[in-house]
């Protein structure tokens, strides 16, 4: 029955959505970003598991389109957090707020 | 059938010991009780089901791979138990 | 049986995934989310997809893991002011947004055609032209090498993003900050013990990719884990990031890649076309080249921008 693991994705994608737009601090948005995508994955994978065939347990194409995700998807990550990082080491602040002063200095420390 | 009977008893008292380790890790009172729990019954819940799938594989290659995998978190276990233990110390000093 | 185990599984992915959504503290969240994608990776397994259950656990939930323990670590003592948080209203719109997204996906998944297209029966048609065993890896090394490529590339432009976040005293300079000087005896026993360990396994989830589940992620993954390892043992230290040979090792697997595609043209009859006789000796050749670059470029994200003054 993978149409249960179809409606796993589709209940993760909802809390990601969810947990993106509410947490203020980036980092949980990060996380929040990760659980969005790994339930679109998800929902490839049932698409894939639908598609068994020719003897195999499930459709190769969506599964490589899925490794390929995952990777980028860490890429992404890995940027959002290097930016997070270096905002908390120029402005000592890490939220998505407006900025009340421009940091101290001129141009980049 | 034999061997099956041996699997089942051997996954079953592995999973014992996991339990055992999670009730451990549920109800014990601070952070170095608990790394015992998990960690002791851990390695023998693991070490037991890698026990009872041995006759599943194919022998030798498959037995060894998960002899292998038993071995490399063992390791990983018990150093990352010393890490949390040391950290785990070093926040509240035994008394 | 099955669907016990199957339904057992599912609740429990979806209770540490609003876990990590709900909890207060952003190192636990972080934890539940290294957890979830070892869960999620038994999920791969029930769905019949080894390769990416290998690829969920090595890179979504370790690499991606490490990566964020770092900076929830770095971020520790920065806690969002109470008053960050939205108004009620604005949070009720937002579980009713996200309801409404999760309805109409489960809808879609409901509602999928039966009987369900698939490419599988063409996939494994043409696999023995390749030389190859492994569906998955047939698909991403010769069906759709181009997708293989723009990740890779992605992977470098990425990592130049990283890079390009450096202060200006720390410009081409070693990444991380400078390790102290106690070290943790335990963590340099591991360091020693395991990388050898790893790296085997890494070259040998490389080398079997061709027939079974595996390749050349997986295995760069478990070789940047092992580097990372040694990194944060302070066993190694990293080179500065205008080093030479560091940016070739980098740049070596996509540039082979790019290169073969383009000989495609002279030597079959298109980019990326791999001649029949030639096909799986090239493959090899790009994976083994790709897999060290992987390993690079994972590693070299993880650690960050350079934060080091590079030496004279």
């Amino acid at each position: 029955m993978s149409a249960l693991f179809g409606l796993a994705g589709a209940a993760l994608v909802g809390l990601g959505l969810y947990g993106l737009i509410v947490h203020p601090e980036p980092l949980r948005k990060i996380l929040a970003f990760n659980l969005l995508g790994s339930g679109v994955f998800l929902l490839f994978g049932v698409i894939a598991r639908r598609g068994a065939a020719a003897g195999m347990g499930a459709d190769p194409i969506p599964q490589a389109l899925v490794i390929t995700g995952i990777v980028v998807a860490f890429a992404g990550s890995a940027l959002a957090v290097a930016l997070l990082l270096r905002l908390h080491q120029i402005s000592g602040r890490a939220d998505l707020g407006a900025d009340s002063a421009p940091p101290a200095g001129n141009g980049p420390t | 059938m034999s061997l099956d009977v041996f699997s089942l008893l051997a996954i079953a008292a592995g999973a014992f010991f996991f339990l055992a380790g999670t009730v451990g890790l549920l109800r014990f009172p601070d952070a170095l009780t608990r790394l015992h729990a998990l960690t002791k019954a851990d390695n023998l819940g693991l070490g037991l089901v890698v026990l009872g799938l041995l006759p599943r594989v194919d022998w030798p290659l498959g037995a060894l791979k998960l002899i292998v995998i038993w071995l490399v978190v063992l390791l990983a276990g018990a150093t990352v138990g010393q890490l949390i233990a040391r950290v785990a110390r070093q926040a509240r000093p035994s008394p | 049986m099955t669907l016990a185990f199957d339904a057992i599984l599912i609740a429990t992915v979806l209770a540490v995934a609003g876990w990590t959504i709900a909890a207060r503290e952003t190192f636990a969240a972080v934890i539940g989310f290294v957890a979830y994608g070892l869960l999620l990776a038994l999920v791969w397994v029930r769905l019949a997809a080894p390769d990416v259950a290998l690829t969920e656990a090595a890179i979504g939930g370790g690499v991606t893991g490490v990566l964020l323990l770092g900076g929830a670590a770095r971020l520790r003592g920065v806690v969002a002011a109470p008053d960050a948080w939205p108004a009620a209203t604005l949070r009720l719109a937002a579980a009713a947004l996200s309801a409404t997204v999760a309805a109409a996906l489960a809808a879609v998944v409901l509602l999928l055609p039966d009987p369900a297209p698939t490419l599988a029966p063409e996939a494994l048609a043409s696999l023995p032209a390749t030389g190859l065993g492994n569906p998955v890896n047939g698909v991403l090394m010769a069906y759709r090498a181009l997708d293989t490529l723009h990740e890779k590339v992605v992977l470098v432009l990425a990592l130049i993003g990283v890079w390009s976040l450096a202060a200006d005293r720390a410009w081409g300079g070693i990444p991380g900050q400078r390790r102290p000087t106690r070290r943790d005896d335990a963590l340099v026993f591991l360091a020693r013990l395991l990388p050898p360990v790893g790296i085997v396994i890494g070259v040998y989830l490389l080398w079997a990719g061709a027939d079974e589940p595996g390749g050349a992620f997986q295995g760069g993954a478990l070789l940047a884990a092992m580097w990372l390892l040694a990194m944060m043992a302070g066993l190694v230290t990293l080179p500065a990031v205008s080093s030479r040979w560091l940016r070739l090792a980098l740049v070596a697997g996509p540039a082979l890649f790019l290169a073969i595609g383009l000989a495609g043209f002279v030597i079959a009859d298109a980019f990326l076309a791999y001649p029949e006789a030639w096909a799986k000796p090239l493959i090899i050749v790009i994976e083994i080249a790709l897999v060290l670059s992987i390993a690079a470029t994972l590693g070299l994200l993880v650690a960050g921008p350079p934060e080091q003054a590079p030496p004279r």
